[in-house]
């Protein structure tokens, strides 16, 4: 399968422009302080453009007046924020204490010899990223995976071919709607 | 402010509200151990060896961040703030190479010398290891993430200091590790190469790119004629690396150990420094007379020429052309004293000991290669070059003072100040006078006191014959942004100076360590190190550059006069503005 997976490319003139005014709004709300406006800053860039890319950071660092190495640091502090490109579903099996006692390591290592990659790792096609995730507070529906938004219950290794097939197909589906 | 009153082991210690335990300590002669505390830098709190026992708090109190108060009771050497102390330092060395014996750093070590104070003996932890490969791309500066113990000192000097901030830390816990940002190779960073990280990290996190390889390699060649020359701070501090104290400067004595190490020909940079002032003096009468764009800023600190094509280019086209004293010698070298000796400029071998790390990465620009041939082949720094000595078993305190070689070597006391802040403005001043009015300064009006000091920013207005001509000093880059902050907004100075390191090349990146009771960049050290250069100045019979009779020479037999052609192809150069661009650092750290 040659096809790449990408999410939408936003790296257009309006997204930078965007991101700008984006800036220049947090500037103002901390005026004097504009160091404070960075988190935000970095939030709007993850959820727009799915990770914290190069270019972003040192756009940021011109606009707030931040030295690029600083902002780097608080962006691999947080987990939350990534600074590799994500693949087009991100799958988080739970990790937290009742999915654990509820055989969630079982559903975690059918993925990674499904998909052929490491929690934190994307597939080559730019399908899945595979990532362990703590309480995601369900823990009701232990084992819990979650992929992007959707949250899948009570999880069985064997049913984990049938989650992979699924997103599979429905990324195929949407390309084809695009070309 | 108030003062408050605390009693630190008994003893009553009386200090200005705000002031930490620690240094209420230190005000009472109590010293409470340290290590990531730096008392030119941000307090950083760290590394906890500084624990103190304070009466009626819970825990432990890390004394270099805790202000002291009215009435405090501390203890800072009871038993079980011994014990804790040693196991803090344990487990700083419980994650740290075990290799003392053939690290850099050894019998230098902050770390050791802790360990060894603190009693540590029997290594009771065992654990986890972290592992990181050394980056050595840059020729100045190498950096080596498993000698590091997190206490930040190289990010704060870098971003503080020298607003730089080429370093951070980046990742969280144990994975947390200093690096440039993205971990680029540390060529590739906003890096100006001057080395303050080096002076202040207390372990061999960053070391200097040694080149005495190089050098052994050029000794032993048959066929390649080794020369050398020494900057002007040099001689005022190697005598602190054979365990002397500072303020003296070691001039002679120099001169004789490169002789005794093999080198064929000694000569003297502030022989480059006498001939950089008769250029950039000219270029400035120039553009005086000219009404050329001012100020004209100095650019004999490769640091800063660098900081300035990353972070002023717009502010490139007033610095001077004129290259710096090491690139002038290293030129000549390969031209005129080439064909005086009759031979092809690439069988000689230039070097350089120098006090800067960043004139390693100055020898490598290809824009100051003569002819395409580097002028300087090697560039040693100051701790280099009295390892070096070491390891030939040079008797370095003992040896004879020997003068330098012609037609190189003759300096004049001009070139003796070059090493410190303001230096370099004291010395054209004389020779722009002179240059001006065809007539010396009198010999009582040949030391400009505005012009020195450590002050961060200093400015003077000189009298020319009725003219004012105003000057500004800033050393330090931190000063420098200050400074040229206000020269952007359109403040009228004739002649800035700039150094990048605090106190000018004295205290440079490549200088020897601090001793064991000294701190890094101790103003009281470095105005010891710029003391002896002046009292070379006032030793010398000649002060003025242009009364060098090696100068004279020069000019008379081979370059004509300043700014000729033929100056101009082998002394002067061009800047360019140069990626990555810096970002100050505008507030507070993040």
């Amino acid at each position: 399968m040659t096809t790449r997976f990408k999410k939408e490319v936003l790296d257009t003139p309006a997204w930078w422009q965007d991101l700008d005014r984006y800036i220049d709004e947090q500037k103002n709300n901390n005026p004097g302080h504009v160091q404070s406006a960075l988190i935000p800053v970095l939030h709007y860039v993850q959820d727009r453009y799915g990770y914290v890319p190069e270019k972003a950071v040192n756009h940021v660092a011109q606009s707030l007046g931040v030295p690029t190495v600083y902002i780097w640091g608080v962006a691999s502090f947080y987990s939350y924020f990534s600074l590799t490109p994500k693949g087009l579903y991100t799958i988080r099996v739970c990790a937290g204490t009742a999915c654990y006692v509820q055989g969630s390591q079982a559903v975690m290592n059918e993925f990674i010899r499904r998909l052929e990659i490491q929690p934190g790792q994307t597939t080559e096609d730019g399908l899945f990223t595979l990532e362990e995730a703590r309480c995601l507070g369900a823990c009701g529906q232990a084992p819990v995976v979650m992929v992007n938004d959707r949250v899948h219950a009570k999880v069985r290794p064997e049913q984990v071919p049938d989650i992979v097939a699924e997103y599979t197909a429905l990324a195929h589906a949407s390309a084809e709607a695009q070309a | 402010m108030a003062d408050v009153t605390i009693t630190i082991d008994g003893i009553q210690a009386t200090v200005p509200e705000g002031s930490t335990i620690l240094e209420a300590g230190d005000s009472v002669g109590i010293h409470i151990p340290r290590l990531c505390y730096h008392p030119r830098l941000s307090i950083e709190g760290a590394c906890r060896v500084c624990v103190v026992q304070v009466e009626g708090a819970r825990n432990l109190t890390a004394s270099c961040c805790f202000p002291a108060a009215d009435g405090m009771v501390v203890h800072t050497r009871t038993p079980e703030v011994l014990r804790i102390r040693r196991d803090i330092v344990e487990l700083l060395l419980d994650n740290h190479p075990m290799d003392c014996n053939t690290c850099e750093r050894n019998g230098n070590c902050e770390l050791q010398r802790l360990s060894y104070a603190l009693g540590v003996r029997d290594r009771l932890f065992e654990g986890e290891r972290k592992h990181y490969d050394r980056d050595i791309t840059s020729p100045s500066v190498m950096r080596d993430p498993e000698k590091c113990i997190l206490c930040g000192r190289c990010v704060r000097v870098c971003g503080e200091v020298q607003e730089v901030a080429a370093l951070g830390q980046v990742h969280r816990g144990f994975g947390t590790i200093v690096m440039p940002a993205y971990d680029s190779p540390f060529m590739e960073t906003v890096c100006v190469a001057c080395g303050q990280c080096i002076n202040v990290c207390p372990t061999a996190a960053f070391l200097e790119h040694g080149n005495s390889d190089d050098l052994m390699a050029a000794l032993e060649d048959p066929n390649r004629i080794v020369i050398s020359q020494m900057a002007p701070s040099v001689r005022a501090a190697v005598g602190e690396g054979f365990g002397q104290p500072p303020g003296k400067a070691w001039e002679g004595q120099c001169f004789s150990a490169m002789r005794a190490m093999g080198f064929d020909h000694v000569f003297d940079t502030q022989f480059g420094a006498d001939l950089t002032i008769m250029e950039e003096g000219a270029e400035f009468v120039h553009k005086l007379k000219t009404n050329a764009p001012l100020p004209n800023i100095t650019s004999c600190c490769p640091t800063w020429v660098k900081y300035a094509e990353q972070f002023h280019p717009d502010l490139l086209p007033l610095l001077s052309s004129a290259k710096s004293p090491m690139s002038m010698q290293g030129a000549i070298a390969k031209s005129f004293y080439a064909e005086k000796l009759g031979v092809d400029p690439q069988s000689i071998f230039s070097v350089a000991v120098m006090c800067c790390t960043c004139k390693k990465l100055e020898a490598q620009r290809e824009e100051l290669y003569v002819d395409g041939v580097p002028a300087v082949d090697a560039v040693l720094a100051t701790r280099e070059f009295v390892w070096l000595m070491k390891h030939m078993g040079i008797d370095f305190l003992n040896l004879p003072a020997e003068e330098p070689d012609h037609p190189l070597g003759a300096s004049s006391g001009a070139g003796a100040i070059f090493g410190t802040t303001g230096g370099v403005t004291e010395a054209a001043l004389r020779t722009a006078y002179w240059m001006l009015f065809d007539e010396d300064l009198a010999a009582d009006a040949l030391e400009f006191s505005e012009c020195r000091g450590l002050k961060g920013v200093k400015e003077a207005t000189v009298d020319f014959k009725g003219t004012p001509v105003r000057i500004a000093i800033a050393n330090g880059l931190a000063n420098a942004n200050r400074l040229l902050d206000r020269v952007r907004a359109g403040e009228p100075f004739h002649w800035i100076e700039i150094m990048g390191c605090p106190g000018g090349c004295i205290g440079g990146g490549g200088q020897p360590y601090a001793g064991a009771n000294a701190v890094p960049l101790d103003e009281n050290l470095l105005r010891l190190r710029s003391q002896a250069l002046y009292d070379l100045d006032v030793e010398r019979p000649l002060r003025c550059s242009h009364h060098n009779p090696d100068i004279q020479k020069l000019y008379a037999e081979y370059l004509g006069e300043p700014m000729s052609e033929r100056s101009h192809h082998l002394l002067h150069t061009h800047y360019h503005p140069r990626v990555p661009f810096g970002v100050r650092p505008q507030e507070a750290q993040v």
